[in-house]
């Protein structure tokens, strides 16, 4: 990867349609490495989620001409909430693969075309239709039968095993839960007050998280990532091209993909795929993936460490952006992810690994900085307009390696000293599909 | 007819004025004007429920329908049925499924998409059944977020007017 741009993340753009903001944050892109111009491009890969946003059928068709790449080679790229993870390797593969020496990846997504309602109920339509959809038409829903699920098999039968009331028990589990998922939260608002691309930077309590609006108990409305306009775009090339445009390139070091059933009521009760750090006896009584643990996202997880030769994610990975549509999936994410064992998730969050050292959240985080997760603001603070978020974050990623965040951001705060080696994680509905990417520094 | 919608500085005004005359103009804070208009879009839209019919069909008739693989060295058992099965790819066959069950998960929705929005707050839950594999995704009523617990014993309950919808079963908390 050589460059990358993003559009501010807004809740609505009605100044510019989908193909302005793709064009951009494409100028952007190009801007910051001068030798790269359009002739050089050898084709596209577009991602967009949703038709139904657009109202437009084939989309990324005038993307590709508003971006005067015609007639070079595109598809459109669309997996539901991992569709810009997707275009992100879909564009390495086409580089990798030979058939590109350069390939640039654009993804976006117009949401503010519906009121929020109608905007979930298009979402919802990527739950089964049959037996999901007429149910409430609502993915907040389903999220919240996970991690009710995810509370009880951690928190209610480990930490509050010893409550004989079930009922006391496990509302006991869901108020620790919700508390700690509430850190998360905070985390991601207050990260992104040093991201200008963020959508809702700001900084909360925790008490300001419980008490926000109840969406889907016990998800609240601080927890849950909002509906947006905005696009991404990134450029891959080959490495000897690379040094033509920059002498800071990133390395795409390993890809993996994962999925999982359409519906949550389809998922199996087996045993859990192990990571290199983890031991067949950890897990002897956990039915896995059940409905508490994304299974496409330790499967993604599996592939693209063993394609980068990773044996331990907390050692050899700096930093993580993952697909935190909710604060309880980034707490699933880390375990799925390998970053701690399952069920050990709410503990990583409480000893702070995941935070950032050098910022206050208002909490202790004794060990900020150990993986900092989400260091832009993830989903729950930049914005989900779907089809660009995981390029944004391949983008943010790229600026973090390069150690150019503070001429991107205009702050240096989220500057991580020395990041080396970083992974992006894109995840669509209740887990159906997920990709990991690993990038890491190709310059010395 | 007057030819320029009136302009807005501020988005929410715009959208009042979509509601009130179908058209107006943005005018974003570097005075770029955007002309928005709003129409409906809505459709009749032909469904068949295919191989899961008889599963709608069964809800008409009070009956709750798994499936079972026919291979008997698999022989998985599906609540939310399907009519290959996931695990060995061979047919399967109609079961009837036990009408009580447990609570595997669930939640109350406060708010859900705009289809629904008048249904709030509703419930749903994941059904565990005895001896079956995987689960049912349904509404849980006559019971309120207080009530509701992992492992609460459920009942199924039918519609005697079916709508041929998933929402021809639901579930209320089993004595």
């Amino acid at each position: 990867m050589v460059t990358g741009g993003v559009t501010k993340f807004a809740k609505a753009h009605p100044a510019m349609d989908f193909r302005l903001m793709v064009k951009r944050a494409y100028d952007y892109a190009l801007k910051d490495v001068p030798g790269l111009t359009a002739e050089r491009i050898d084709g596209t890969r577009i991602s967009y989620f949703s038709d139904h946003f657009t109202r437009q059928l084939k989309a990324a068709s005038m993307v590709q001409d508003y971006l005067g790449m015609n007639p070079k080679g595109s598809v459109r790229i669309e997996w539901g909430g991992a569709t810009g993870g997707e275009c992100f390797q879909a564009a390495y593969e086409a580089v990798a693969s030979g058939r590109m020496d350069i390939c640039l990846a654009a993804g976006f997504e117009t949401m503010s075309r519906v009121q929020t309602w109608k905007g979930n109920e298009f979402i919802a339509l990527a739950s089964d239709t049959n037996f999901d959809f007429p149910l409430g038409g609502f993915y907040t829903g389903y999220y919240a039968l996970m991690v009710i699920r995810h509370i009880y098999e951690y928190l209610r039968l480990r930490k509050f095993a010893d409550v004989k009331d079930e009922r006391e028990a496990q509302r006991l589990a869901i108020r620790e839960g919700t508390r700690i998922m509430s850190l998360v939260s905070v985390k991601n608002h207050l990260n992104a007050l040093h991201n200008p691309y963020a959508q809702y930077p700001k900084r909360l309590t925790v008490e300001d998280v419980l008490r926000s609006e109840m969406i889907s108990y016990p998800l609240t409305r601080e927890q849950i990532c909002t509906m947006s306009d905005g696009a991404a775009v990134a450029v891959m090339c080959t490495e000897e091209r690379a040094k033509e445009f920059t002498d800071r390139p990133v390395r795409i070091v390993g890809v993996g993909t994962g999925t999982d059933t359409m519906r949550l009521a389809d998922r199996p009760f087996g045993k859990v795929p192990l990571m290199p750090h983890e031991r067949a006896r950890d897990y002897e009584d956990l039915p896995y993936p059940g409905v508490h643990s994304f299974r496409a996202g330790r499967a993604a997880g599996l592939e693209a460490y063993r394609h980068a030769g990773i044996t331990n994610p907390n050692q050899q990975l700096d930093f993580i952006e993952l697909h935190d549509a909710y604060a309880s999936s980034e707490i699933q994410t880390y375990e799925d992810l390998g970053l701690c064992k399952y069920g050990e998730g709410y503990a990583f969050t409480e000893r702070g690994d995941p935070f950032l050292k050098g910022i206050d959240y208002g909490f202790p985080t004794p060990r900020a900085g150990a993986i900092p997760v989400n260091p832009s603001g993830g989903l729950i603070a930049c914005g989900h307009p779907v089809g660009a978020t995981g390029l944004m974050q391949g983008v943010f990623a790229f600026w973090q390696l390069q150690g150019s965040i503070r001429k991107h951001f205009g702050d240096a705060t989220l500057q991580l000293p020395n990041a080396r080696r970083g992974a992006i994680h894109s995840h669509a509905g209740t887990g159906s599909a997920v990709t990991v990417s690993i990038l890491e520094r190709g310059f010395r | 007819m007057r030819a320029r919608p009136p302009t807005y500085d501020k988005f929410r005004d715009v959208q009042a004025e979509l509601d009130r005359s179908g058209a107006a103009i943005f005018r974003d804070a570097d005075g770029v004007e955007s002309l928005v208009i709003k129409f409906p879009y809505a459709i009749n839209y032909i469904h068949s429920y295919a191989e899961d019919s008889p599963f709608f069909l069964g809800l008409a008739e009070g009956k709750l329908k798994g499936s079972k693989c026919r291979r008997v060295k698999c022989g998985f058992v599906y609540a939310t049925p399907r009519s290959h099965c996931m695990v060995c790819g061979s047919p399967t066959e109609w079961i009837d499924l036990p009408k009580r069950g447990r609570l595997h998960s669930w939640t109350t929705c406060h708010f859900g998409s705009e289809a629904f929005l008048k249904e709030t707050p509703y419930n749903l839950a994941l059904v565990e059944f005895p001896g079956v594999g995987s689960v049912l995704l349904a509404r849980l009523k006559d019971a309120v977020e207080e009530d509701l617990y992992v492992g609460m014993p459920v009942e199924a309950r039918f519609d005697p007017n079916p709508k041929y919808s998933i929402t021809d079963v639901w579930f209320v908390p089993s004595p």
